[in-house]
């Protein structure tokens, strides 16, 4: 496993390099891991990586690129939006010469279209969006304050928000609320049930089933090397 | 016999709280959730209602959701059946 960066382009034309998890032996499979947003990312990182390590041992090269604002990115999240995301797939996905993606979630939400591989649990940007408020009016009101999901998302839309920890800008949550997974018959949705267990980004604590991990990559692979 | 209500919402707050079989069997209308469960913060919560909405297909108002819900599980399901029979 090494750290490897990619030119993510910036608005205006230039490019920043921001990191990526990689596991490049130059080998012919070659998969651009789409990582879950927000909240869920934390909560499924550990099975993202686990996944990776798998997918490394049954022969296929596999990256994790960090999207501007989120792990060790230098940019602003409050100034991102979801279509940087997508730029910033896109630009990992010349880089590193994929030859298929697995979107996580949220992932799914930033693919462009034409690309071979898998979708695990795709996500409607308005699902998560909706969690996000939901959480945000929960925690105010114990902190005695009262908003109102209606009153927030408007607030979001004019000058952006923080939820759940996550400063957004209106745009981000303009283009959330209008995401849809990606569609494409070259993309396999990949259910929970088929991995089992149960999904790990709705727990409470973060937590890890070496299993999933196992499940995940074995379908994978095996679509891979068909 | 259980009803449908129960058996996912017990599957829904297995998920959540990453319940095992057995304890999630174990949960009785007088089981505490919040005293019982004090891993559930605004995130978990808001998941959990909207687990509920997706699974039970049923709409939940966020001015709905109060800390009396969460008292027992027999709160929650009595407050999921209701809805359902609403919809």
């Amino acid at each position: 496993m090494s750290s490897e960066s990619y030119p993510c382009p910036l608005p205006g034309g230039a490019a920043a390099h921001e990191y990526a998890l990689a596991f490049d032996q130059g080998r012919k499979a070659r998969i651009l891991v789409v990582p879950a947003l927000f909240d869920e990312a934390n909560k499924l990182r550990h099975l993202t990586v686990e996944t990776m390590r798998r997918l490394h041992g049954a022969g296929i090269d596999c990256f994790l690129p960090d999207l501007p604002g989120t792990n060790e990115s230098l940019r602003d999240l409050a100034a991102v939006e979801l279509e940087d995301w997508r730029m910033a797939v896109e630009a990992a996905l010349r880089h590193f010469g994929a030859t298929h993606v697995l979107a996580i979630r949220g992932g799914a939400l930033l693919l462009p279209s034409g690309l071979s591989g898998w979708l695990y649990a795709p996500v409607k940007g308005a699902s998560l969006l909706k969690t996000m408020l939901r959480a945000r009016i929960l925690a105010s009101r114990e902190a005695g304050i009262e908003e109102t999901g209606e009153e927030l998302l408007e607030r979001g839309l004019a000058t952006g928000l923080e939820l759940a920890g996550f400063a957004l800008s209106g745009e981000m949550i303009r283009q959330l609320q209008a995401g849809k997974p990606a569609e494409d018959m070259r993309l396999t949705v990949i259910e929970q049930e088929l991995v089992g267990g149960r999904p790990l980004w709705l727990r409470a604590e973060p937590d890890h089933e070496p299993a999933q991990a196992d499940a995940l990559a074995a379908v994978v692979s095996m679509g891979c090397n068909a | 016999m259980r009803s449908d209500t129960d058996r996912k919402l017990r599957r829904i707050l297995s998920d959540v709280l990453g319940l095992s079989e057995d304890q999630v069997e174990e949960l009785t209308p007088d089981t505490g959730l919040f005293g019982h469960l004090p891993e559930l913060d605004s995130m978990a919560v808001a998941g959990l209602f909207t687990e509920m909405e997706d699974r039970l297909d049923i709409s939940i108002d966020d001015d709905e959701i109060d800390a009396d819900l969460l008292e027992t599980y027999g709160a929650l399901l009595a407050f999921a059946e209701a809805k359902r029979e609403a919809a």
